[in-house]
């Protein structure tokens, strides 16, 4: 890995030269200052996607989950689909906090911040979705096995849908706390720079920092260690998440190759969403000189890799299916690939094993327009990744007569829609209120000999 | 016995290492240091050991394996034991997710307890801060000299060599 991008050239991470000084500043200005128009645009539609996403949820609860496009046959499809993409989504903030923390990767620096944020976004966003499908969200509290008056009847710990809950429980909690660790020495520095009632909210959360020696070792270790569990943890996750399906008896879903696949696919698309925010954030909150080319053509190289391992993915699912000799396996793959719904098998191929194999081209990996494109069109085939694995597993059974077609309703588009809507508001408040990039981090990946340029001139002299 | 802290701010991490070195070299004892960033020299000057967190994350994560191994055999063998797909009751394979989840899960919170615990933070903690911009930009260094052990002004001498920004002395109790 260390190879794949740039060896050395520490140099190159941050540019502009900057002193400790100027770091806090760039990073810290921005919520200092009152909010850009271009903010409260996007934090306008943002929200306007969260009303609406409210106002679907809400109806759907009153009325009942029969205002979606499910039938008998098809008791499974744009929930399921919302919720894996969204829990995807997240992975690859833990894979640049924890992973890349491990590697001593030094370009995580700049992005862990807001990626790690992502992570807990999304797992939000991705957790509606299983509560809204209960049909009764306030009884959710019957997932966990506590002592209750129907016997004590136990939860069912063989079930892979309780797994989820653990490990998406689990996943939150160790997100929120690693990232909130992170921030402790951020907090400080925004705690020492307010005054008045930000002084106050920023002194209560900073825990009384001070940046000593004792604290320092203790912090890194601790981030270390935090790490070091976060990384299992992440492979565990989206493999639980995968057994809903490989569990099944059903041809489609009844594959061994589902927990690292899925796996894989969750960090290419963790990876495209991270890149398409950071495009956006680096342009709107001025930080070219944090998130530079180089940290995007690093990212590029993660997505092509993950791509084309993603693509093999799909080749050996196709392979095994047409191996096994088995009829069944072989209806279910000719049916993804060229039965009503290949459509979807289509534009998850163009999207996911196509489109990022542009990336090889240098040209296109230096030009951002092109980049983000085809980091959203990643996403896109991501989603479809999901929705073909259901949708297109279900609507032709084991019985032709029961045979069915899926088309989602408005409500289930509008609660689609409203989570991105979560999503965005969620991250766009997190890009005003607190520090979007890891400044402590940042200062100790600076080259040393220019990160004081004062104390340089007077030595000089001296 | 009483003694003095001498207190020295450096604007780069060089100064503030060097200075450290030497004071350590003249075998004045550095008490504490501060630093927008973790400096890793700064530690072994202080004669900070490797932390014991590690053992903490060992102990929250056996813990968490132990409780969740334990509580889905007694829930799903003993306390109420319910034939699901004719799979033995104490099919332990099965409960090994939960169980890694909360390995996890006990480990990661009691690392991070510990490491609030052993480092005093705390909400609302209202600690004063020795100087505003060390969080910014600014290293300091603090050290203890017992009275009428040194020549007056070494102390202030060693921090001019080494091109310390500000510098002041305070007096305090030996504890």
């Amino acid at each position: 890995m260390d190879k794949l991008i740039h060896p050395a050239a520490d140099a190159q991470l941050i540019e502009g030269n900057k002193s400790l000084h100027q770091v806090t500043e760039d990073v810290f200005q921005p919520l200092e200052r009152k909010a850009s128009p271009s903010w409260w645009l996007a934090f306008g539609f943002a929200s306007t996607a969260l009303a609406i996403g409210l106002i679907s949820v809400v109806y759907q609860i009153k009325v009942g989950i029969g205002t979606w496009g499910l039938d008998r046959t098809i008791g499974w499809a744009f929930d399921i689909t919302n919720f894996v993409f969204w829990v995807g989504i997240g992975h690859a903030g833990t894979l640049i906090s924890a992973v890349l923390l491990l590697l001593r990767q030094k370009w995580r620096t700049s992005i862990n911040r807001s990626a790690e944020a992502m992570t807990i976004f999304a797992v939000i966003c991705a957790g509606i979705f299983p509560l809204i499908h209960m049909g009764r969200p306030w009884l959710f509290y019957w997932v966990f096995p506590y002592p209750n008056t129907r016997g004590s009847l136990w939860v069912n710990w063989r079930s892979p849908l309780l797994w989820d809950v653990f490990a998406i429980g689990t996943y939150f909690t160790i997100s929120l706390v690693f990232w909130y660790v992170g921030l402790l020495p951020d907090l400080a520095t925004a705690r020492d720079r307010a005054r008045g009632i930000r002084k106050k909210i920023f002194g209560f959360f900073s825990l009384g920092w001070t940046g000593s020696a004792r604290t320092w070792v203790r912090y890194e270790m601790a981030c270390l260690l935090l790490a070091a569990l976060a990384t299992p943890l992440v492979v565990s996750v989206h493999s639980v998440v995968s057994t809903d399906f490989a569990t099944a008896n059903l041809p489609g879903w009844h594959t061994t190759v589902f927990p690292p696949y899925f796996v894989i696919g969750a960090i290419f698309s963790g990876f495209a969403m991270v890149l398409s925010l950071m495009l956006i954030a680096r342009k709107v909150m001025g930080l070219q000189d944090y998130i530079t080319m180089k940290h995007i053509s690093a990212m590029c190289k993660v997505i092509v890799f993950t791509g084309t391992i993603v693509g093999s993915a799909y080749a050996t699912e196709l392979f095994m299916a047409w191996y096994s000799g088995n009829p069944f396996e072989q209806f279910a793959f000719n049916n993804r690939v060229f039965g009503p719904m290949g459509w979807s098998f289509g534009i998850m191929v163009l999207c996911n094993v196509i489109v990022p194999q542009l990336l090889w081209f240098k040209r296109i990996r230096s030009s951002i327009r092109s980049i983000f494109l085809i980091t959203i069109l990643v996403n896109v085939g991501m989603w479809f990744e999901r929705f073909v694995i259901i949708v297109s597993s279900l609507h032709r059974d084991f019985l032709p007569s029961s045979w069915s077609s899926y088309r989602p309703t408005w409500i289930e588009l509008g609660t689609l829609l409203g989570s991105f809507g979560l999503f965005f508001t969620l991250f766009l408040l997190f890009c005003r209120f607190l520090p979007m990039i890891a400044a402590s981090e940042v200062k100790s990946v600076l080259p040393k000999s220019t990160a004081c340029p004062e104390a340089e001139s007077k030595k000089e002299a001296a | 016995m009483s003694s003095r802290f001498h207190y020295a701010k450096f604007e780069s991490e060089q100064d503030f290492l060097q200075a450290a070195r030497s004071c350590r070299s003249h075998n004045l004892k550095v008490v504490e240091a501060y630093s927008p960033y973790p400096v890793h020299e700064i530690g072994e000057i202080l004669g900070i050991s490797r932390s014991k967190l590690p053992f903490v994350t060992l102990a929250g994560g056996t813990f968490g394996l132990g409780l969740a191994m334990f509580f889905q055999y007694w829930t799903s063998a003993v306390d109420w034991p319910i034939n699901v797909g004719g799979k033995p009751f104490d099919s332990l394979p099965a409960f090994m997710p939960v169980a890694f989840e909360m390995l996890v899960l006990c480990a990661g919170l009691g690392t991070v307890a510990a490491l609030f615990w052993r480092s005093r933070l705390y909400p609302g903690k209202n600690r004063k801060v020795p100087h505003p911009r060390i969080s910014d930009d600014r290293f300091l260094l603090m050290v203890e000299v017992q009275d009428a052990s040194l020549p007056p002004g070494f102390v202030e001498g060693l921090w001019q060599q080494h091109h310390a920004v500000e510098a002041w002395t305070r007096a305090g109790e030996v504890q």
